[in-house]
């Protein structure tokens, strides 16, 4: 099976270097204004403050999505995915190589873009002396980011399976993305005054490990979820039929 | 070796109320190539899905290579190759990048995947244009590259979806070649589906035909063209009185007569012998100088088993 995940990794990267549908500079490009334009607006604050863990999660998902519906709903449209499924490849490691190659490219390019800004940071503000990220922090970001990648991936599996193109998978995915980042802000301010002091109370006492462990926590477990229903519906029988 | 490279008994799918394949028994021997033909719609690319285990019977079975298709479908894909109704070719990739997925999906090694990717690109003409992105290519490039992808690894059994749609003349003669010879050298079995029937009689050693799911017949080409059509027999001559004609009218053999210019043309029913019927014209006091008698095409073998099962 891994060798078969494998290959499908190596197809996925090499269309994936084509631009995945969105020109061949296309990452080059992610890796400059995410890991350039806005760590040199931040200056000096993008290595201080925490800024950097937000961007970065919010910068793994954008990447994950605006692959992961080429990878699969793309594969329908275009008629690659019969002559897949007519292949000796289990269903199993089609979905998984998918799933790799999309979560690898979403996150390098996030881990990338992070390197690229603290190279900038420091070309900009470090004034002589090495700016790094704080160990905990970085290690927090790569491991959220990951965790991320393969929700987002996930969920942009099932969302891809269920539509009939690239363009219609893709919307449906930026929506969703942008109603949950306006329901998580506008769900703060909609909360009753006493609900949120609870809430920002329970967060400022809370040890800002613990907050991560459950974060880390919740992500995995939300992660095996969404695998398991795409192993479950990620099937050449359902497939075919679709 | 097996004896037969697919056998299916009372093969049968339906989605919903409509039948795509029904009640199919066909018998298709080792090392062989096969012919499916049929109209659009007729059910020739769902057959090709059940043999393929890649949609499940609703009835019957069908056995592929000696394997179950539907318990036993991962063995029959590990031992076939196919092209199905789309070549499935990754056009932002390279014709040379094209070929390597494949081959790594089918574990050739580095050294196998070079010498056999070079030797196909070359045989089909396609080797200076192995770095150009597919997607810029023409159908019948596209095609020929993915027929070359069904053959990569060697198969025991190759399923062909129109595999010279798009092509040449020469490009298809080629393939029919190439086909030919596999056969031939390595014992593979093609079961290839066509709308060219001049194709299916040159290159088939057995033809099925189908129509809205049901077999309609499974013989040789020869054996069609003289039992699946009208034969045509013309008799050049003078004295084809309406008598003569209404005489042969009445003849259980004959399907149809014309006559004009001196040229008496019947359509036979069967391989039926045509001496008798000189015989009518002869007493019935007409002139003969020259019988024609010439088999039906497949062609029209097929338009008559359509139309009778119409």
């Amino acid at each position: 099976m891994i060798a078969d995940v494998r290959a499908m990794i190596w197809k996925e990267f090499h269309e994936l270097r084509q631009g995945g549908g969105r020109g061949k500079y296309a990452p080059f490009i992610l890796v400059l204004i995410y890991g350039v334009f806005f760590p040199l607006q931040a200056g000096r604050s993008w290595v201080d403050s925490y800024q950097m863990v937000g961007f970065g999660l919010g910068v793994s998902v954008f990447m994950v999505l605006s692959v992961v519906a080429d990878s699969i709903a793309g594969e329908r449209e275009r008629h690659t995915l019969e002559t897949l499924l007519a292949s000796r490849l289990t269903d199993r490691s089609i979905l998984v190589g998918k799933i790799s190659a999309v979560v690898l490219y979403g996150w390098g390019l996030t881990i990338a873009s992070l390197i690229v800004g603290l190279i900038a940071v420091n070309l900009s503000a470090g004034n002589g002396h090495l700016l790094l990220y704080p160990a905990g922090r970085a290690i927090t970001t790569v491991v959220l980011t990951f965790l991320l990648c393969v929700l987002a991936t996930g969920v942009g599996v099932l969302v891809s399976l269920r539509s009939s193109t690239v363009r219609q998978a893709q919307q449906v995915l930026t929506i969703g993305w942008i109603a949950l980042i306006f329901l998580a802000v506008f769900g703060v301010q909609l909360m009753s005054p006493s609900t949120r002091l609870r809430l920002e109370h329970r967060l400022s006492t809370a040890q800002l490990t613990t907050v991560v462990i459950v974060a880390v926590l919740v992500l995995v477990l939300l992660d095996v979820l969404v695998l398991a229903i795409n192993a479950a519906r990620f099937q050449r029988s359902r497939l075919i039929l679709d | 070796m097996l004896e037969y490279a697919i056998q299916t008994d009372g093969l049968s799918r339906s989605f919903g109320a409509v039948h795509a394949v029904e009640d199919v028994s066909i018998q298709i021997p080792a090392g062989t190539i096969f012919g499916f033909l049929g109209p659009n719609g007729s059910g020739k690319t769902t057959t090709i899905r059940l043999l393929l285990g890649l949609l499940e019977p609703t009835r019957g079975s069908a056995t592929v290579l000696g394997f179950d298709s539907r318990s036993q479908a991962s063995d029959i894909r590990q031992r076939t190759g196919a092209l199905l109704e789309h070549p499935g070719l990754y056009e932002r990739l390279s014709a040379q990048e094209n070929l390597e997925f494949y081959a790594r999906v089918w574990n050739l090694t580095p050294a196998e995947r070079d010498t056999r990717v070079k030797e196909l690109l070359t045989h089909l003409g396609l080797w200076d244009r192995r770095g150009d992105q597919v997607g810029k290519w023409s159908r019948g490039m596209k095609q020929k590259l993915a027929v070359a992808r069904a053959m990569l690894h060697r198969p025991s059994l190759i399923f062909l979806d129109e595999p010279t749609a798009g092509l040449d003349p020469v490009a298809s003669a080629a393939l029919r070649e190439d086909l030919s010879s596999l056969v031939a050298r390595e014992g593979v079995t093609v079961f290839l589906t066509t709308h060219n029937l001049p194709e299916a009689e040159s290159i088939c050693d057995l033809v099925g035909v189908i129509r809205q799911g049901r077999l309609l017949t499974v013989d040789s080409p020869a054996h069609i063209r003289t039992h699946g059509g009208e034969q045509k027999v013309e008799f050049v001559g003078q004295g084809f009185t309406p008598a003569v004609l209404d005489a042969l009218r009445l003849r259980p053999e004959v399907a149809d007569v014309a006559a004009s210019n001196g040229t008496l043309t019947l359509a036979l029913r069967d391989d039926r012998p045509v001496a008798p019927l000189v015989r009518l014209l002869v007493e019935g006091g007409c002139d003969i100088e020259e019988v024609r008698k010439g088999a039906a095409s497949l062609e029209q073998a097929f338009l008559a088993l359509m139309e009778r099962d119409a």
